[in-house]
């Protein structure tokens, strides 16, 4: 790498290494907001499909994937592709309210944490450790056992489940601003510690929030799928992703393989592009590998 | 002695870790708004007055306030007697110790594999950085760490029980046949499949940190000053490499016990395993509180015992780091 650059280190080379960065980023930025409305299309269209998704049509029973049906259909002649669609709307709904009362949880304990300091903070990081040395599945059925199941429950036991490791991330970047030499002399010039939180703090954190947010999603939405899977989450009338591959594995010994791997390729699939978008907001927004 | 003074300050942090789990656990199933009794009696509901619910509820104490209750269920923790599984008809200690050792030879299996394949592949992948083994196998780890651990389960179900039937399809023994007569090949014939799903989906985590940390290491000034004397890449991983990249692989593997936790449960599942994931699965579904919260502290304990093992082995490989308190 280093080699590369100074041996053609002229001005137009660098020139044109220059707009090779820029088209780069422009790149991904324009791959963010295509998958983002990409995404978006999917919720909003799935879930208005779900009334159709649901429509038996028993002529069809059984078929293989075909061009009239590229996931095939299942034992009642629903559409698989359809069912897919729809479930993994329902999922990502789930997911995302999820990810975001968890994430809202983080922040807010993150926050707390590392302002008030001391004994809150103790307390607050022993909470942390505790979140952190449960097995995340057995708490999920725990809680979500303990909030009666159903969408409720998915819902709180994943958001209940995903908030330690984001707390922790803000605590440390929160300790860290606090003491670096802008945000002291500002308090030292007579502001406020609330107006020093909004200026300085704030806007420091808002970026790790928000990518934390993202990678949270495909955790949330595995572990909807999972919890949702073995039974103790949504029933079989809201045919989330689980639900689909729950019931897919009862027909499996029959040799209808398409029941399940094609759902679970396409949650497969979902939950990479949230691991890839977040991964390159976090590249964009970090200020350390923002130029690359 | 040092090591004393750490094993003492751990055994106190883990007591203290499970004080604060049994109280947590037990607030939240005393706030849920299932109703014991109810999820007792299940299906005999019509056979029941609400005299005999009454006399269920006072033979188990359910009238007195939580704090009574929890003390009650506390003592009877310092016992050892985690109370009575409802679905299994069984003391609660007796069925995880039943369905841990069935879990164990999985998870154990699975751990074992997953850890010498996952370092393998990444020392691999680390030597050999950006050639196409790399980038497959880079390619490989990427994917499997976000697949569903049920969804894989699924797909070696479909291959190769239904498909090529060289796998059984459920359970840990063949049916109809008594336990005494189990052979272990059988036992191993039966453990195959969910060893490898776990094993499958553990490998991406440490094939990525132990390439990248192997990259770091072979970029470093004293493998350029090794490489000038004239040693072999091979000589360079073997002398150079191995013993610096193998504590964090170690710690990562040690760490990944809780995940791989998370992971049997699903597993069992799919496998219809008879181990402890399933009867989590089994205590939510059926509302077995005795037997759930007895897993959720056992579960507890299993997974900081093996961070606590990782601990004390990393202290031990690595002669820089003492345990306690040096300075």
């Amino acid at each position: 790498m280093n080699l590369e650059v100074s041996r053609s280190s002229t001005l137009w080379s660098r020139v044109g290494l220059a707009r090779q960065r820029v088209f780069d980023r422009r790149r991904q930025t324009l791959f963010l907001i295509v998958f983002c409305v990409l995404c978006l299309g999917v919720i909003l269209t799935g879930s208005a499909r779900a009334a159709v998704a649901n429509q038996t049509n028993l002529s069809e029973r059984n078929q293989a994937p075909s061009w009239a049906h590229p996931f095939g259909t299942d034992w009642l002649g629903r559409d698989m592709l359809l069912r897919t669609w729809s479930g993994l709307s329902l999922s990502l709904q789930v997911g995302f309210l999820a990810a975001l009362f968890s994430s809202l949880i983080g922040l807010l304990i993150g926050l707390t944490a590392a302002t008030l300091g001391g004994a809150v903070d103790a307390f607050f990081s022993w909470w942390i450790d505790v979140f952190l040395s449960l097995p995340h599945m057995v708490v999920l059925i725990l809680l979500a056992f303990v909030s009666g199941g159903g969408l409720n429950g998915v819902v709180i036991s994943v958001a209940l489940t995903h908030w330690p490791s984001l707390a922790r991330v803000i605590r440390a970047e929160v300790y860290q601003v606090r003491s670096a030499d802008y945000v002291q002399l500002s308090a030292k010039l007579g502001r406020s510690s609330f107006w020093v939180a909004r200026h300085h703090i704030l806007p420091h954190i808002w970026p790790q929030f928000l990518v934390g947010l993202i990678l949270l999603f495909p955790h949330a939405i595995l572990h909807e799928a999972g919890i949702t899977f073995i039974g103790i989450g949504l029933s079989p009338h809201q045919p989330a992703i689980g639900i689909i591959l729950a019931e897919s594995m009862r027909h499996l010994s029959t040799g209808y393989w398409w029941l399940a791997v094609l759902p679970g390729a396409a949650l497969l699939v979902m939950v990479k592009l949230f691991d890839i978008l977040g991964e390159n907001g976090r590249a964009l927004l970090d200020p350390r590998t923002a130029q690359e | 002695m040092n090591i004393l003074r750490y094993l003492i300050k751990k055994l106190l942090r883990l007591i203290l870790l499970l004080f604060t789990i049994s109280v947590l656990s037990f607030t939240l199933v005393s706030l849920s708004p299932i109703d014991p009794v109810q999820a007792y009696v299940g299906a005999e509901m019509m056979r029941i007055g609400p005299e005999q619910r009454q006399r269920i509820a006072e033979r188990w104490g359910l009238n007195d306030p939580p704090v009574v209750r929890y003390m009650r269920w506390l003592s009877s923790l310092m016992r050892g007697d985690l109370g009575t599984s409802a679905i299994y008809n069984q003391p609660v200690s007796q069925v995880i110790r039943q369905r841990f050792f069935t879990s164990l030879g999985l998870m154990g299996t699975a751990w074992v594999l997953s850890g010498v394949l996952g370092f393998l592949l990444g020392v691999l992948s680390g030597a050999r950085a950006g050639s196409w083994v790399d980038q497959i196998i880079r390619f490989y780890a990427y994917l499997l760490a976000s697949t569903p651990a049920f969804w894989l389960a699924l797909l070696l179900l479909i291959v190769f029980a239904v498909f090529l039937k060289w796998a059984p399809v459920c359970c840990a023994t063949p049916p109809g046949v008594l336990p005494e007569q189990v052979t272990f090949a059988q036992r191993l014939h039966h453990l195959v499949l969910p060893a490898l799903t776990l094993s499958i989906i553990g490998i991406a985590n440490i094939t990525l940190h132990t390439r990248q940390k192997l990259i770091t290491i072979l970029n470093s000034d004293y493998i350029l000053f090794a490489r000038a004397q004239g040693e072999n890449l091979f000589g360079l991983i073997w002398h150079h490499g191995l013993r610096n990249i193998a504590l964090p692989a170690i710690t990562l593997q040690f760490a990944s016990i809780s995940e791989l936790f998370g992971g049997s449960v699903l597993a069992e599942q799919v496998f219809a395993y008879p181990g402890l994931g399933q009867a989590t699965v089994q205590a939510g579904l059926r509302s077995d509180v005795p037997l759930l919260l007895g897993i959720v502290l056992f579960s507890t304990l299993f997974v900081f015992t093996g961070n606590a093992l990782a601990d004390i082995l990393y202290h031990l490989i690595d002669p820089r780091i003492r345990l306690g308190v040096e300075s």
